[in-house]
C-alpha cells in the first residue's frame, strides 16, 4: 500500500486539490478571519486620515497577480471613497494600467466618487527608480497628464498637490520588488509614509520594515484581502476565497502528513 | 463582446491547466500567445506613455520652435541611442558611455539610501526594543509602558536570529567550534525563515488557482444560460 502512494500518479493530487477548490465554492462555506497587526494598522492609519487628505495608490502588478491584489485596491478604493479620502493612482507596471484603470472606474461607480475631485489616475511611466524620485521634485514632472491625457494643471483634485509633501501615504499594491524601491527612496529620501499590499510569495521579504515602522502597515496576500474586505465591512471575493484556501491548506497540509508516512514506511521496509 | 472575451479567457485558462494532465500543442498555443501579448503591449504602451510624452514630444516642440526649452532631451535621446550601436560591430564600443551613465547614475542614486533604508535603519530596528525595556518618558511627557515579557522575549530571540544567521554568511574564518554552533543554529532560523515563504508561496499560488476556478464557475459556465436564453 505504501509504494503504491509513495509512486502514485502525481494527477491524483492535481483532482484532489480541484474538488478541494470547487466543493466549498459550491457550498459557500464561511469561517471566521481575525484580523492580523499588520492589517488592522494599515486601516487604522487610513481611517485617521482626515477628510480631504490625499493617498497615492500605486498599482504595481499585472494580471497574474489580480487574484491576490484585485481585492485589496477594491477594498482600500471603498474605504478612501467612503471617507472623502482623495486618491492619486498609478502604476510602475505596463500590465496594470488596463487593470487598475477598470477597477477604479468600477469601484469609483459604485461609490459615486468622481473622476478629478475625488480621484485621479495618472497611468503608467517607465523607469520605477526615476517615476519615483521625479515625484519626489514634482508629480507633474514625470506624469503631465492623467492616464486620459488631461493635463494635470486643469484636474481641480490636483490643484494643491506638487510633490510627496501634500501626500499623506502611498500605498504599494505588489506583486515584485517595488516596496523596496517605494522605501528605499520615497521614504528614505522623502519621508513620504508608505503602507503595502503584497502576495503570498513577498510576504516574508516585507515583515523586516513592519519591525522598523519603515511600513505602517502590510495585506498578506489573499489573507490580507480578506482581512481588510472585513474591516470595510463590505465582504466579497477575497473573503469567498480565502474560505476556500483553507479547504486546500488541509488538503495540503493532510498530503504532507501522508506523503511523509508513506515514504518512511516505505523505506524502512525496503531496508529489512 | 463580454461573452466573447468570456469565452476567450475560459478556452485559454482550459489551455494552459491542460498542462497539468501532460504537455500538448494547445498549452504551447495558449503559453506563446501570452508571451507575444505580453512583450507586445508592454512595448506599446512604453512607447505611447513614455516615448512619446518624455522624449518625442519636448523635441518635436523645440524643431518646430514651440517650445525651445525642450531642446535639452536631445542629450539623453542621443545617450538613448548608442545603445543600439550593440548592433554594428564596429561601433559597439560605443555602448560603454550609455552603460556608464546608467551605473554611474544607478549606483550614486541607490547605495547612500540602500544602506539606510536596509542596513542602519534595520540595525536600529532590531536594537531599538532593548531601549524600551523598562517605563520610559517621551520628550513631549507621554509614558511609554515597557515591553511585555513575550515582547522581550521576541527581541531577544530576534537578536540571536540576526547574530547566528550572520554568523552563517561569514566564511573568513572556518566554521569550527563556536563558530560552527552559531552557524548551526542559523541554519535552522534560515530554515524556518524558508518554510513560512515556502507556505505563503502555496497561499499565494492557490489563490491565483481560485479566482481562475472561480471564473470558470461563475463567468463562463454562467454564459451558457445567456447563450441558451439568446437562441431559445
Amino acid at each position: 500500500m505504501f509504494s503504491r502512494l509513495v509512486n502514485m500518479d502525481r494527477r491524483y493530487v492535481f483532482i484532489l486539490v480541484a474538488l478541494a477548490v470547487i466543493i466549498p465554492m459550491l457550498f459557500s462555506v464561511s469561517l471566521p478571519v481575525s484580523i492580523s497587526e499588520p492589517t488592522q494598522n494599515l486601516y487604522d492609519y487610513i481611517e485617521n486620515l482626515p477628510k480631504g487628505s490625499t493617498i497615492m495608490l500605486a498599482f504595481d502588478y499585472g494580471p497574474s497577480s489580480l487574484a491576490e491584489l484585485n481585492p485589496m485596491a477594491r477594498a482600500l478604493l471603498i474605504q478612501c471613497f467612503r471617507k472623502g479620502v482623495n486618491v492619486v493612482a498609478l502604476t510602475l507596471y505596463a500590465d496594470g494600467t488596463t487593470l487598475a484603470s477598470t477597477l477604479i472606474k468600477e469601484v469609483a461607480e459604485e461609490m459615486n466618487a468622481i473622476d478629478g475631485e475625488d480621484y485621479v489616475f495618472l497611468g503608467f511611466r517607465p523607469g520605477a527608480t526615476q517615476v519615483i524620485l521625479g515625484m519626489g521634485t514634482e508629480i507633474a514632472g514625470v506624469f503631465e497628464t492623467d492616464l486620459s491625457g488631461k493635463p494635470l494643471s486643469e484636474i481641480p483634485m490636483m490643484k494643491d498637490i506638487v510633490n510627496y509633501d501634500q501626500i499623506d501615504l502611498l500605498v504599494d499594491l505588489a506583486s515584485s520588488a517595488t516596496p523596496d524601491a517605494w522605501i528605499i527612496y520615497a521614504n528614505v529620501q522623502y519621508n513620504l509614509k508608505i503602507g503595502a499590499g503584497v502576495t503570498g510569495v513577498m510576504i516574508s521579504q516585507m515583515f523586516p520594515y513592519l519591525q522598523t515602522g519603515q511600513l505602517v502597515g502590510l495585506m498578506s496576500g489573499i489573507l490580507g484581502a480578506a482581512e481588510y474586505e472585513n474591516l470595510v465591512g463590505m465582504p466579497a471575493k477575497g473573503m469567498q476565497w480565502i474560505n476556500v484556501e483553507s479547504f486546500v491548506h488541509l488538503l495540503v497540509v493532510l498530503l504532507v502528513v501522508i506523503g511523509n508516512i508513506a515514504y518512511f514506511a516505505h523505506r524502512s521496509r525496503e531496508e529489512t | 463582446m463580454d461573452l466573447i472575451g468570456i469565452w476567450v479567457a475560459a478556452f485559454l485558462t482550459l489551455c494552459i491547466y491542460s498542462f497539468l494532465y501532460r504537455d500538448n500543442p494547445l498549452y504551447r498555443f495558449a503559453e506563446h500567445l501570452f508571451v507575444g501579448i505580453s512583450v507586445g503591449y508592454g512595448i506599446v504602451l512604453s512607447i505611447h506613455q513614455g516615448f512619446l510624452p518624455l522624449a518625442w514630444k519636448p523635441f518635436w516642440e523645440a524643431i518646430t520652435f514651440k517650445d525651445p526649452s525642450g531642446l535639452w532631451v536631445i542629450i539623453p535621446i542621443a545617450f538613448g541611442l548608442l545603445f543600439f550601436a550593440r548592433l554594428s560591430p564596429k561601433h559597439t564600443w560605443l555602448i560603454r558611455y550609455p552603460i556608464a551613465v546608467l551605473i554611474g547614475y544607478g549606483s550614486g542614486i541607490a547605495i547612500p539610501n540602500v544602506l539606510r533604508a536596509n542596513i542602519f535603519e534595520q540595525t536600529r530596528g532590531t536594537l531599538q526594543p532593548f531601549g524600551k525595556m523598562t517605563e520610559t518618558i517621551a520628550a513631549n511627557g507621554d509614558t511609554i509602558p515597557a515591553l511585555s515579557t513575550f515582547e522581550i522575549f521576541g527581541a531577544i530571540l530576534m537578536v540571536i536570529g540576526v547574530i547566528c544567521t550572520l554568523t552563517y554568511f561569514f566564511f573568513s574564518v572556518e566554521h569550527r567550534g563556536p563558530i560552527k554552533g552559531l552557524s548551526k543554529v542559523g541554519i535552522a532560523f534560515l530554515m524556518i525563515g524558508f518554510g513560512s515563504a515556502f507556505g505563503n508561496t502555496v497561499m499565494g499560488r492557490v489563490a491565483l488557482l481560485i479566482q481562475r476556478v472561480d471564473f470558470l464557475m461563475f463567468d463562463w459556465i454562467a454564459s451558457f444560460g445567456t447563450i441558451f436564453n439568446s437562441i431559445f
